[in-house]
């Protein structure tokens, strides 16, 4: 019943002799939790990049709710609502965390041209934001410069930047990387909370995570779509095992 | 849910008006530029001079100290706007306000011309094309020696006085007050751009330009505009130094001046505002004061006052300043 929210048609991209991406075909039905897993290399990043057009495919369509977005710059998708964050924190060192989203609130309700006009005038832009940073546990540390900032602290704040952007669709690339592990249960619960009006997919390694906050999986090798399933039909099968699962499991094995 | 938050003590909008508010340091700075009018009134020529390079290095710190465009070729605009007052004043039209006008919208026009090149480009190869722009707008004015008087300069120039009320003087009493006035007028705006959505946009770019498509900003469109402002006020500063001098020459175009206005804004200190007028105040005091000792070796002192500053100050006279301040008050800082 539901359209999907975001899709890739037949996505192929290499770079000289090899291929990042081969016939890649996706469907995220809106409101749905995707994981997407696969062991390094897979392209998964690479994925998110073509989608978000920060690269472009050599072949292939990109669909947002209905809309062919493949010809679009990266700006022009965000602002219609398909959005990211970075596997490595991209933020403003400078800018305190309320100045940093406040700045993503100003761009998405197009007053950021403004330039004759104090900021003191756009207070609702200011109460958006500082209600972001509230939804994410960051309201305490707001008027911290986001260098000073703890570093789990600034993976949420990359998540802050994106949900004041009013995504639909919310491409979040290793949101937990490099936060501990205690730590990462709470940033993914932050995550399970967001609105089911917005469709999320995430790469993520740490498969306890996977299973717990995934409604569905897509399992990447090589730069295809291994599979596609719920959890369980991914931690049963055997091919996932042999590639990813086994190997991980191999790695730990004395 | 969010009043309660707003209701507290440092809530959020009131963070914002804070940093809007006008410092003390800030009033006693303005205060400061009357002096020279009791102080030191031999000296109204320079200050003039220091005002209108000052107002070029504060229009040059919006592009490269809140939006990290460098520009080696900045020059351009100061030199058109120049050549715009300079040739109405020749052509038979001297009235000053209408010249500053008139050479906001040229520079301007030449500025929003140019930044469609700008905006596609980021740190050394914006050295290069900044430059070359420069180059390029030289050696066209020095061609078209039959508008422009090419290497002698533009000849006959007469500003009329400002409203119909004040003769420019010799002591350079009205080109100072001019100067000083038009300076402190396109601050208020210049502060105004810093405080708005805008600005805040700016800074995005400069911390973190390759972040700010992701946020869904139109970066290039940001661009455009802020190097379309820098060249309106850039060709302001122009003219105010053709109408108080009543002269231009190709040098107001050129590599040099594009360099010693660079040099005096990291000198004062980028990306605060300030950081233009106190550069150019220092830097050209010091010239001034160096080429009285010493005619010949004055550029040896120069350089060395810039490599001191850079080493004990390397955001510049007021970030070594504001640091200083820090240190001396770390307790009221924090509070």
């Amino acid at each position: 019943m539901s359209e999907s929210a975001l899709s890739a048609r037949g996505i192929n991209k290499s770079f000289g002799s090899l291929i990042v991406a081969s016939d890649i075909e996706i469907d995220l039905p809106a409101g749905v939790r995707y994981a997407l897993i696969g062991p390094n290399g897979a392209g998964k990043t690479t994925l998110i990049n073509l989608m978000t057009g920060m690269l472009r495919p050599d072949a292939g369509r990109i669909v947002l709710g209905g809309d062919d977005i493949t010809a679009l710059p990266p700006d022009e998708r965000v602002r219609r609502g398909l959005v990211r964050t970075f596997q490595i924190n991209s933020l403003f060192p400078h800018l305190t965390a309320l100045e940093s989203v406040t700045l993503a609130v100003c761009e998405r309700r197009r007053v950021a041209s403004t330039w004759w006009r104090p900021l003191t005038a756009y207070g609702e832009e200011v109460d958006e934001a500082h209600a972001i940073l509230s939804r994410l546990a960051l309201a305490a540390v707001c008027h911290r410069r986001t260098r000073e900032l703890a570093y789990g602290q600034q993976r949420l704040l990359e998540i802050a930047l994106a949900l004041a952007a009013k995504p639909k669709v919310l491409l979040l690339d290793e949101p937990a990387a490099g936060v501990p592990r205690e730590e990462s249960q709470d940033l993914f619960a932050a995550i399970a909370g967001l609105s089911r009006d917005i469709t999320v997919l995430f790469i993520e390694h740490d498969m306890d995570l996977v299973f717990r906050f995934a409604s569905r999986v897509i399992v990447m090798v090589g730069g295809r779509v291994l599979l596609e399933g719920t959890p369980a039909e991914i931690a049963a099968d055997s091919r996932v095992r042999a590639v990813y699962l086994g190997k991980a499991h191999r790695g730990t094995a004395p | 849910m969010s009043s309660a938050t707003i209701d507290a003590a440092f809530g959020p909008r009131q963070f914002l008006r804070a940093q809007n508010r006008w410092r003390w340091t800030e009033i006693a700075f303005w205060l400061a530029t009357l002096l020279p009018f009791v102080l030191t009134p031999d000296y109204l020529v320079l200050a003039s001079q220091i005002a209108i390079t000052g107002l070029f290095a504060l229009s040059l710190d919006l592009i490269l100290g809140f939006s990290g465009i460098i520009s080696l070729g900045h020059a351009a605009y100061f030199g058109m706007g120049a050549y715009t007052a300079g040739l109405l004043s020749v052509w038979g039209w001297g009235e000053p306000l209408t010249g500053l006008l008139a050479a906001g919208v040229t520079a301007g026009l030449f500025g929003y011309l140019t930044s469609f090149i700008i905006a596609r480009f980021r740190h050394l190869a914006l050295i290069m094309i900044t430059l070359g722009i420069g180059l390029l707008l030289q050696e066209a004015a020095n061609s078209a020696s039959f508008i422009t008087g090419g290497f002698d300069g533009l000849q006959g120039i007469h500003t009329w006085p400002i409203l119909n009320r004040f003769d420019f003087d010799l002591y350079g009493r009205t080109a100072y007050s001019y100067a000083l006035v038009v300076l402190f007028l396109t601050f208020l705006v210049a502060r105004r751009i810093i405080h708005s959505p805008f600005g805040l946009s700016l800074r995005g770019i400069r911390e973190n330009g390759q972040r700010m498509p992701a946020i869904g900003a139109a970066t290039r469109a940001h661009i455009r505009t802020i190097y379309t402002i820098a060249a309106v006020m850039a060709g302001i500063a122009g003219a105010l130094l053709a109408q108080t001098t009543e002269t231009v020459s190709l040098e107001t175009l050129g590599f040099q001046r594009s360099a010693d206005v660079l040099v005096m804004l990291i000198l004062g200190g980028t990306g605060r505002l300030y950081g233009g007028p106190i550069g150019a105040i220092v830097y050209m005091v010091a010239r001034d004061q160096f080429s009285g000792l010493n005619p010949q070796y004055w550029y040896f002192w120069i350089g060395l006052l810039l490599i001191a500053v850079v080493m004990f100050m390397p955001d510049g006279i007021l970030g070594g300043l504001a640091l200083a301040l820090r240190r001396l008050t770390p307790r009221r800082a924090k509070d």
